[in-house]
């Protein structure tokens, strides 16, 4: 069929559908997101988001468990979030394959770890694959399926940033169309109770000693011959940096299945080749299995723990080589932070924060994150996917307990609130806490790229959703104080913070207005959300320069010395937060907005 | 060509660098290499720098590479280009845009956009400073930049003009294609006074 270029997440997608992957869920996070939208546009798949990835785990569980091919796609700390069913769906085996993704981010590119998902195949006691570019990542895909069909088990799928977000030549096949076995009711299989997992424990060690057997002679476990002076152990992405480095200096021991690691394959390379390196990245997971085989490896005595691994990192720490680049002087590269974008909508609602005293604010994972950012500073903590509810409980109790007064505020956006959120304010209303939580709503999950979620209307398929209303959400868990607002009505904002500075807790305040660079509404929301049709401008004569602009952190306003503040008519959005803190009427409403 | 060559593209998110790193991973296949391209997504979609890779050989290994390996720098932004120069091999090539995009620090008024770098970028051998702020208005507006950029980048790995235009066109709307045939053609026309 020829080659063509894919990224690696879209060549995962298409090995899952060659496999004739029949449902697919994941949760949208980088560098992951992509799988499952380039998933969705196989009419074959029933592909859709999920609410959060233990949910997305769990669907494909009841999938596998009926039968069908079923992959479930999610972040390195989404895993976090779905380790319970990945753990007693290893001791319950499937019928059918069942796969799951996991993207990690080494250099943490856009993440708040940068842990080492290999882990988890030992820990949950599943097998492991690690492909290291696109045309292995499709055809791993496939081998993992049929892996995971022959010993009736979940497989772990290790994807990293480099590896998804980088394009290679991918030969395509044909789908290969499984017919559906009949699911039968079978009460010692699928029902996780103590006397049965006991069992299925044992069954599950059983089936790891088959599938070692496997990793020694399976054809992903290769040795590449070359010098035999030096061999070179690794797997992943450093495969690939290794082969680059080394050449045909070195023979290769390159492993894609690594968990049952190839002990008798290893000892057999061992015994080829004089001096040894181990290259992996982040933790040295091949290389402790290695060296507890009795085998003196070279590793990450040299190379990084943290970080991510290149082709002169390797050269460098490990043959000494000098790499050839300049330097420059820091202080001629000012920084280039992300920033929340002209028109963000929650511009309005950090501003306010920002000028709050005595308060403490817990923040989420999303773009809101950065309202942490200068000039805003408006965050004092960002823990994990649902935290900025359930961390604001703990500030609260506390501070209750050392009688300290602060006001406690939590920050949460839409997708986040549905991810992990609901099950915080919950606890917050039943345990009577005195925060006040503020849902962003932009209608969309904007960081990983505008996704659709269960507040949006529509599915990654396209067809429509049953709407979720956040605000029916907030009243049915028996929140007392519960107030919208529009984000960009900062007046508004200010008195509403006053007005339930002294209410009995939780109090809840929904901020809602679109993603300033949502292409398209929704189409429940176009008559809701009435979107500014001008911009704004500086009238340079009433310019005090007195910089109260600036502490918007727009970066359509920029501040000219010895003139004053300025505004990019073509990048403003019209959102009118400038307008409304400029205490000299300097800042007017201008020309029809670009669009 | 046995020996694999390496392009890093950097800019800020929105001038158009992965269009151009798609257009000229095409050309290459096209062309007969074996090709790889490496991007970072994520949070460089919120104002920060945006870096692409493309490599391409006989048979390309590692998707993108460290400090000293580009052969060819292609810089749409020129504080990103400097901030870049560490990749550059002895010896590369720079191609940079005099477009200068200031970053928080700067419209905040805190920092001010850096002094002499067309200077510092010059002393590194090899660089070819393209005046698109010039050509803003030839070249219908600064959305147009990266075009021109990748005709100045397809010119110098010797790619034709018309199969360059080609892909370019299959990717891109029909209502575009007239102003950025006129960016790739003043582009690909570039060439610097000595």
């Amino acid at each position: 069929m020829g080659k063509v270029l894919l990224s690696g997440n879209e060549a995962c997608a298409r090995g899952a559908y060659e496999a004739g992957v029949q449902v697919a869920c994941g949760y949208p996070g980088t560098p992951s997101t992509e799988i499952l939208e380039s998933l969705a546009r196989y009419r074959e798949i029933d592909a859709e988001w999920s609410i959060n990835e233990k949910v997305a785990l769990e669907i494909v569980f009841g999938s596998a468990f009926a039968g069908l091919r079923s992959l479930a796609t999610m972040k390195n700390v989404g895993l976090n979030v779905a380790a319970d069913p990945l753990f007693s769906g290893a001791y319950l085996g499937v019928e059918g394959g069942c796969v799951i993704l996991t993207a990690d981010d080494p250099g943490l590119h856009s993440s708040q770890t940068e842990q080492d998902n290999r882990h988890y195949a030992v820990h949950a006691k599943v097998p492991l694959f690690e492909p290291s570019d696109s045309q292995e990542a499709k055809d791993m895909m496939k081998m993992a399926f049929e892996v995971s069909e022959r010993h009736r088990i979940p497989v772990l799928f290790r994807m990293t940033t480099r590896v998804c977000h980088s394009k290679g030549l991918v030969e395509l096949g044909e789908r290969i169309e499984k017919p559906p076995t009949t699911y039968r009711r079978d009460l010692s299989r699928f029902v996780a109770t103590p006397a049965r997992c006991r069992v299925h424990h044992a069954e599950l060690e059983l089936k790891l000693k088959e599938l070692e057997e496997w990793s020694n002679e399976t054809e992903l476990n290769f040795i590449e011959p070359g010098d035999s002076k030096t061999g070179v152990i690794t797997s992943g992405i450093a495969y690939q940096h290794a082969r680059e480095v080394f050449g045909s200096r070195a023979t290769y021991l390159k492993l894609g299945f690594t968990y049952p690691l190839p002990s008798r394959k290893i000892l057999d390379f061992a015994r080829q080749v004089e001096n040894i390196f181990v290259i992996e990245e982040n933790d040295p997971f091949i290389e402790n299995h290695v060296k507890a085989l009795g085998i003196r490896v070279i590793g990450k005595e040299h190379l990084p723990l943290c970080g991510e691994l290149n082709s002169e990192m390797i050269a460098t720490r490990l043959l000494g080589e000098k790499a050839s680049g300049c330097e420059i002087a820091e202080e001629k590269a000012v920084a280039r932070p992300p920033i929340l974008c002209s028109g963000c909508p929650h511009r309005g609602v950090f501003y306010e924060l920002s000028l709050l005293k005595d308060t403490v604010i817990t923040g989420d994972i999303g773009c809101y994150t950065l309202g942490s950012a200068e000039p805003l500073n408006a965050m004092d903590t960002v823990l994990c996917m649902g935290a900025g509810i359930s961390a604001a409980i703990g500030f609260e109790r506390a501070f209750q307990k050392i009688g300290r007064t602060s006001r406690v505020i939590g920050v949460i956006g839409d997708s986040t609130f549905f991810h992990s959120g609901i099950t915080g304010l919950a606890d917050a209303v039943f345990n009577r806490s005195q925060i006040t939580v503020f849902i962003l709503d932009n209608r969309s999950t904007a960081m990983t790229g505008h996704q659709n979620n269960h507040g949006t209307g529509l599915r990654l398929s396209g067809k429509p959703a049953r709407e979720i209303e956040i605000g029916e959400i907030v009243k049915a868990l028996g929140v007392q104080h519960f107030y919208e607002i529009n984000p960009n009505d900062l007046a508004g904002l200010k008195a509403l913070l006053v007005k339930t500075a002294a209410l009995e807790g939780p109090v809840v305040i929904l901020a809602q207005w679109p993603c300033a660079l949502l292409k398209e509404l929704p189409p429940q929301d176009r008559s809701k959300f009435e979107l500014p049709d001008h911009t704004y401008t500086v009238q340079a004569d009433k310019c005090k320069k007195c910089k109260k602009c600036l502490a918007l952190g727009c970066p359509s306003i920029s501040f000219v010395p010895g003139i004053g503040s300025r505004i990019d008519e073509s990048t403003c959005k019209g959102c009118s937060l400038c307008y409304q803190v400029c205490p000299f009427h300097a800042i007017q409403k201008s020309g029809d907005r670009h669009v | 060509m046995s020996e694999t060559k390496t392009v890093v593209l950097v800019g800020v998110g929105g001038q158009g660098i992965l269009l151009v790193s798609k257009v000229l991973s095409e050309l290459l296949v096209e062309n007969g290499y074996d090709v790889k391209m490496s991007e970072v997504h994520g949070m460089a979609q919120r104002g920060g720098s945006v870096s692409t890779q493309i490599r391409f050989g006989k048979k390309v290994y590692s998707p993108f590479v460290g400090h000293g390996g580009a052969d060819i720098l292609l810089g749409f932004e020129k504080m990103e280009t400097y901030r870049f120069l560490p990749y550059l091999k002895a010896g590369g090539t720079v191609i940079y845009a005099d477009t200068m995009i200031p970053s928080a620090p700067i419209f905040s008024a805190k920092k001010e956009y850096p002094q002499g770098l067309d200077d510092e970028i010059e002393k590194t051998g090899r660089a070819l400073r393209v005046p698109v702020t010039e050509w803003a208005a030839e070249i219908g507006g600064t959305s147009y930049q990266n075009t021109v950029l990748l005709g100045v980048l397809a010119k110098t790995l010797g790619i034709g003009y018309d199969q360059t235009e080609a892909v370019l066109m299959k990717l891109i709307k029909e209502r575009f294609h007239e102003k950025n045939q006129t960016a790739l053609a003043k582009g690909y026309g570039f060439t610097q006074k000595n």
